[in-house]
C-alpha cells in the first residue's frame, strides 16, 4: 500500500527521520508515463539522502548524538505494459541507514515490496495539446519482518499500505504540467514490545497508523528522448502524534514534509529502450521527520517481450 | 483486459476493506471482568505493614449506626445515584470494576512513561535538572528514570498495601455490612461481597494513591485528582458504597500515604543528583585505583544519573548492609577477562539476528517507557487477573515487587557508581548499539538487577510460573548485552544481586501469616 517510490520511500522511515530517497521517476506510479504493450522496463536505481536537522514536532533541531543521518538505497523495478493503457508495476528497495555520530548501529536490508497498477482512461489530444488521466491502485507489503522499534535508524515503517491515485497530465507541444494526489490507507503494526507511550500509555503491541496522503506537481519539458522537470511534492500523515521533547521518533508519529526538487530522464536516441534517470531535491519543511537532502541516479532499460510493440 | 481491470479493482477493494476498518487498538486490560475474590482475605488486618505500622496513628471515627437517619439518608442518596446510569457511567464501572490496585498500577506506569524523558541540554552544554516545586516549566518534574521510577512504584504500592491493613483492621472491628445488604433493592452492577463495608477499600486506594502519586508527579495532579474522583464516583453508581464509607477511606488512605511521604523525604533521595564536585570526585577515586573511569557517551556529557542513589534508605534492609550485599569487582579494564568479554559483545552487535532484536526491543524499557519496574509491575499484573485476588493481596504482592525492585535499584546504583566501570562501547568504539546507552557506568546491570529481584519475589508468589519469571529475567538480562550496553559480568552479578534482594522481600513475606 505504500506508494511506491517516493512515496515509499519517503513517507516511510525514509523521508521519515530516516533520510528520503527519490527513486526513479521514469514510469513510477506517480508519473505521467505508460510503458507500451508487452514492455518490459528494468530499472536500477541508487539513492542517497542524509539529514543533519529534523523537526521534533513542529520544533527544529540538530543532535550530536546523532551527528548526520544517512540512508542509501538500491531499488530494482519492473514496469510492465500489459496494454498501452494498463502497466503493472514492482518495485523493491534495499536501505542503509548510518549515523555519523554517537553509539547508535544503522540497520540495513529490504524494505517494502511495492506493487501497483496504473491505468491510463482518459487520453485526448487536440492538435498539440494532449491530455490525460491516470488512476494508479497500489498495495505494499513488508519484504519481511524488519526491525520498526528503533527509529531513526530502520529501514522502513513496516506498515502495509494501499493506496489510490489520480494524475492529471497536460501537455502542449513540449511543456506539460502534471498534478497527483494519493490517498494511503495504513495498516497498523506491531512492535516487539508490549505497551508505548504516544499521547497516553498504550498497554498493547499493536500501533493504530494513521493514514496519509502523497501530492505531487511537476512541470517540465518532455521529448522522446528527454524529460527535464520540476517537482514539488507533499506527504501529509492524517493523524499521529508529535515527537515529545527530547524524544526519540516513533512509527505513528505525524509525519509531514515538502521538498522540491529537480529531475531528468534521458533516452539514448539510438536505442530508445535504455535510459538514464536522476534527480535531486531538498526538504522545505516538515514536521517529525529530518530535514534531508538527497539525489537518485539510475538506468532503465525496456525489453519487448513481443513484436506487438509500439514504439516509445 | 476490462476484466483484469475489474478483478484487480475488487481485489483492492477487499483489501482496503481490511486493512481500513477495525484499526482500533485493544489493550490487553480493556475488558476485563469485574474482580471478584474468592477470598476476601479478613485476616489481614494481621499482616505486617511496611512503614505505618501503628493502627492508633489513624483513630477512624466509628460508622453511623445502620439503624441511623444519616445512614438511611445515605442509602436513598445510593439508591438515586445508582440507577439510570448513563453510557459514560457504565463505562467508569467497566473501567474501575476490573481492581483499584490493578488501575492505580497502569495509572503510575503511565506517568512513569510519561515523565521517562532526560532533560535536553542548555545552550552552555550543562543539563536542566528537574525540580519539583516548579513541576510544569521545561524541563518538567520528575525525569522519571529507572531508579526513580523503582522507588516511585514502591511508596505508592506500600501505601496503597499500608494503608488497606489498617482499612481491615476497621473493617473488622466495625462490620459495617454493604449497603446491598441494609437495602436489596439498590442496583448493584459489581459483585456482591462479604467484605465489611466501612471504611470503603476503593476509596483507602485512591486516598492514598493520590496523596503520594501528587508528590512524585506533581504536573499531573490534575489527571490524578480526576481519576481519585471517579474511583469514588464508580462505588456511588455502583451502588458499592454509601459517601461515609467512600470519605473515611479516602481521609484514611491519604492519613497512611503522610506516613509515607515522611519516610519518602528523609530517605536521601534528595541528594541522589550530586553536584559537580561528586561527579567529578567519583572520576578521580576510580583513577585512584588504576582504572578507567566511566564517562557520559553523550554529546554534550551529560552527568551520571543519580550517582547518589545508592545510599537511599532501603525498605528490606538497613543501608549498613548494603556493602555486604554490593558484589565484588568487574574484570579490570586492560584484563583479558575484559577482552574476552568485550569480543563477545561484539560479536552480538556485529551481526544481530531478528530474534535478538526482538529481545533488544521487548526489554529495551528505556526512553518514554515505564522502565523494567514498570514492565515487571505489567507482567505480575496480568498474573494477578488472572487469580481474582482481593484488593489487598494485590496491595501485598505488589508492595513485595516493588519493594525489592526499589532495593534493588539502590543495590544496583550503588555498585555503579562503587566501581565506576566504562560502557562496552567507551572501551570498544567499534561496538555500535541496538539500544540507546544508558548514562551511567555498567556494572551491574540494572535490568538483570530489577529482573533477579522481580523474577525471585514473583516465583514466591505464584510457583506455578517460577520457571517462566526466571527464564524472563534471563532473557531481560542477555538483552543487554545483544544491544550492546552490558558486559556478560554486569548481567550475571546483576541477577545474582537481584536475586538476594528478592530473598530478603520473601522473608518479609513469610514474617506473617499473609502467605
Amino acid at each position: 500500500m505504500k506508494m511506491y517510490y517516493k512515496w515509499l520511500l519517503s513517507n516511510a522511515v525514509l523521508l521519515l527521520l530516516c533520510g528520503v530517497m527519490y527513486p526513479a521517476q521514469a514510469q513510477t506510479e506517480q508519473d505521467a508515463l505508460m510503458m507500451p504493450k508487452n514492455n518490459l522496463c528494468v530499472a536500477l536505481s541508487y539513492g542517497y539522502s542524509s539529514w543533519t536537522n529534523y523537526w521534533e514536532g513542529t520544533l527544529k533541531r540538530n543532535n550530536d548524538n546523532i551527528g548526520a543521518l544517512s540512508t542509501q538505497s538500491a531499488t530494482l523495478m519492473l514496469n510492465y505494459g500489459i496494454t498501452n493503457n494498463l502497466n503493472l508495476l514492482a518495485a523493491i528497495p534495499y536501505i542503509s541507514v548510518n549515523a555519523s555520530k554517537g553509539t547508535l548501529q544503522g540497520l540495513n536490508g529490504f524494505q517494502d515490496i511495492n506493487l501497483f497498477v496504473k491505468w491510463k482512461p482518459v487520453a485526448s489530444v487536440w492538435g498539440n495539446r494532449k491530455f490525460s488521466v491516470f488512476a494508479v491502485g497500489g498495495y505494499s507489503t513488508p519484504s519481511n519482518n524488519y526491525n520498526i522499534d528503533f527509529m531513526p535508524m530502520c529501514v522502513g515503517l513496516g506498515s502495509k499500505v494501499l493506496s489510490g491515485r489520480l494524475t492529471a497530465d497536460y501537455q502542449r507541444n513540449k511543456l506539460f504540467a502534471t498534478l497527483s494526489g494519493a490517498y494511503m490507507l495504513r495498516g497498523n503494526v506491531r512492535l516487539d514490545r508490549e505497551a508505548y507511550y504516544t499521547t497516553r500509555q498504550i498497554n498493547s503491541s499493536e500501533v493504530y497508523m494513521p493514514n496519509a496522503g502523497n501530492f505531487l506537481l511537476m512541470a517540465g519539458y518532455r521529448s522522446r528522448t528527454l524529460i527535464a522537470q520540476a517537482f514539488m511534492e507533499n506527504m501529509t500523515t492524517f493523524g499521529g502524534f508529535d515527537i515529545r521533547r527530547n524524544d526519540m521518533p516513533f512509527v505513528s508519529n505525524r509525519m509531514n514534509s515538502t521538498k522540491a526538487g529537480l529531475e531528468a530522464k534521458y533516452y539514448v536516441p539510438r536505442n530508445t529502450a535504455l535510459g538514464f534517470h536522476a534527480n535531486a531535491w531538498r526538504t522545505l519543511s516538515g514536521r517529525n521527520v529530518g530535514e534531508s537532502t538527497g539525489f537518485m541516479a539510475g538506468i532503465d532499460y525496456a525489453f519487448k517481450l513481443s513484436k506487438h510493440t509500439i514504439g516509445r | 483486459m476490462k476484466k483484469v481491470f475489474t478483478w484487480l479493482s475488487i481485489s483492492a477493494l477487499a483489501l482496503s476493506f481490511t486493512t481500513s476498518c477495525n484499526k482500533d487498538v485493544n489493550e490487553r486490560t480493556d475488558d476485563l471482568p469485574a474482580l471478584n475474590p474468592a477470598n476476601i482475605d479478613l485476616s489481614a488486618s494481621e499482616w505486617k505493614p511496611f512503614i505505618a505500622t501503628n493502627v492508633a496513628d489513624f483513630p477512624l471515627p466509628a460508622p453511623n449506626s445502620v439503624s441511623s437517619t444519616a445512614y438511611l439518608n445515605e442509602l436513598k442518596a445510593l439508591k438515586q445515584a445508582s440507577t439510570n446510569l448513563s453510557d459514560d457511567q457504565k463505562k467508569i464501572i467497566d473501567y474501575w470494576k476490573a481492581g483499584s490496585i490493578l488501575r492505580w498500577n497502569e495509572i503510575m506506569r503511565e506517568l512513569v512513561a510519561k515523565h521517562n524523558l532526560p532533560p535536553y541540554q542548555n545552550d552552555d552544554g550543562t543539563y536542566p535538572i528537574p525540580n519539583a516545586a516548579n513541576p510544569f516549566s521545561y524541563p518538567v518534574f520528575p525525569f522519571s528514570n529507572p531508579p526513580y521510577a523503582a522507588r516511585a512504584y514502591a511508596y505508592v504500592s506500600v501505601a496503597q498495601y499500608d494503608a488497606l491493613i489498617m482499612a481491615w483492621k476497621f473493617k473488622n472491628q466495625y462490620n459495617t455490612p454493604a449497603p446491598y445488604k441494609a437495602d436489596a433493592s439498590i442496583n448493584v452492577s459489581v459483585p456482591k461481597s462479604e467484605l465489611p463495608s466501612y471504611p470503603s477499600e476503593d476509596a483507602v486506594v485512591s486516598g492514598a494513591s493520590l496523596e503520594i502519586m501528587k508528590l512524585l508527579f506533581p504536573a499531573d495532579v490534575d489527571y490524578i485528582n480526576k481519576m481519585a474522583a471517579q474511583e469514588k464516583s464508580y462505588r456511588l453508581w455502583s451502588g458499592a458504597n454509601v459517601e461515609s464509607e467512600l470519605t473515611a477511606g479516602d481521609s484514611l488512605g491519604r492519613w497512611v500515604a503522610r506516613k509515607i511521604i515522611q519516610r519518602a523525604k528523609t530517605d536521601n533521595m534528595g541528594k541522589s543528583v550530586g553536584d559537580a564536585a561528586m561527579w567529578a570526585k567519583l572520576e578521580s577515586d576510580c583513577i585512584a585505583k588504576g582504572e578507567t573511569p566511566w564517562i557520559s557517551l553523550e554529546t554534550p556529557k551529560r552527568p551520571p544519573m543519580l550517582p547518589g542513589f545508592g545510599n537511599v534508605k532501603p525498605l528490606l534492609f538497613n543501608a549498613d548492609d548494603v556493602a555486604s550485599l554490593r558484589p565484588g569487582p568487574p574484570p579490570s579494564a586492560g584484563s583479558t577477562q575484559m577482552r574476552k568479554e568485550l569480543d563477545e559483545i561484539s560479536s552480538y552487535t556485529n551481526k544481530p539476528t531478528k530474534e535478538t532484536m526482538r529481545i533488544v526491543n521487548f526489554w529495551a524499557d528505556g526512553v518514554g517507557t515505564y522502565t523494567p519496574p514498570g514492565h515487571w509491575n505489567a507482567i505480575a499484573s496480568e498474573k494477578f487477573v488472572e487469580k481474582q485476588y482481593s484488593e489487598i493481596r494485590w496491595a501485598r504482592n505488589l508492595a513485595l515487587l516493588n519493594a525489592s525492585m526499589m532495593d534493588a535499584a539502590i543495590m544496583c546504583w550503588n555498585t555503579k557508581y562503587y566501581y565506576f566501570n566504562a560502557r562496552p562501547c567507551q572501551l570498544d568504539p567499534s561496538i555500535k548499539t541496538l539500544t540507546g546507552v544508558p548514562n551511567f557506568p555498567a556494572y551491574i546491570s540494572g535490568h538483570s538487577s530489577f529482573s533477579g529481584a522481580a523474577a525471585r519475589v514473583l516465583g514466591f508468589i505464584l510457583p506455578e510460573y517460577a520457571s517462566e519469571f526466571d527464564s524472563k529475567a534471563t532473557e531481560a538480562s542477555n538483552s543487554r548485552m545483544y544491544g550492546g550496553i552490558h558486559y556478560r559480568s554486569d548481567c550475571q552479578e546483576g541477577l545474582v544481586t537481584g536475586h538476594k534482594v528478592g530473598d530478603l522481600a520473601i522473608a518479609k513475606a513469610n514474617a506473617d501469616a499473609g502467605h
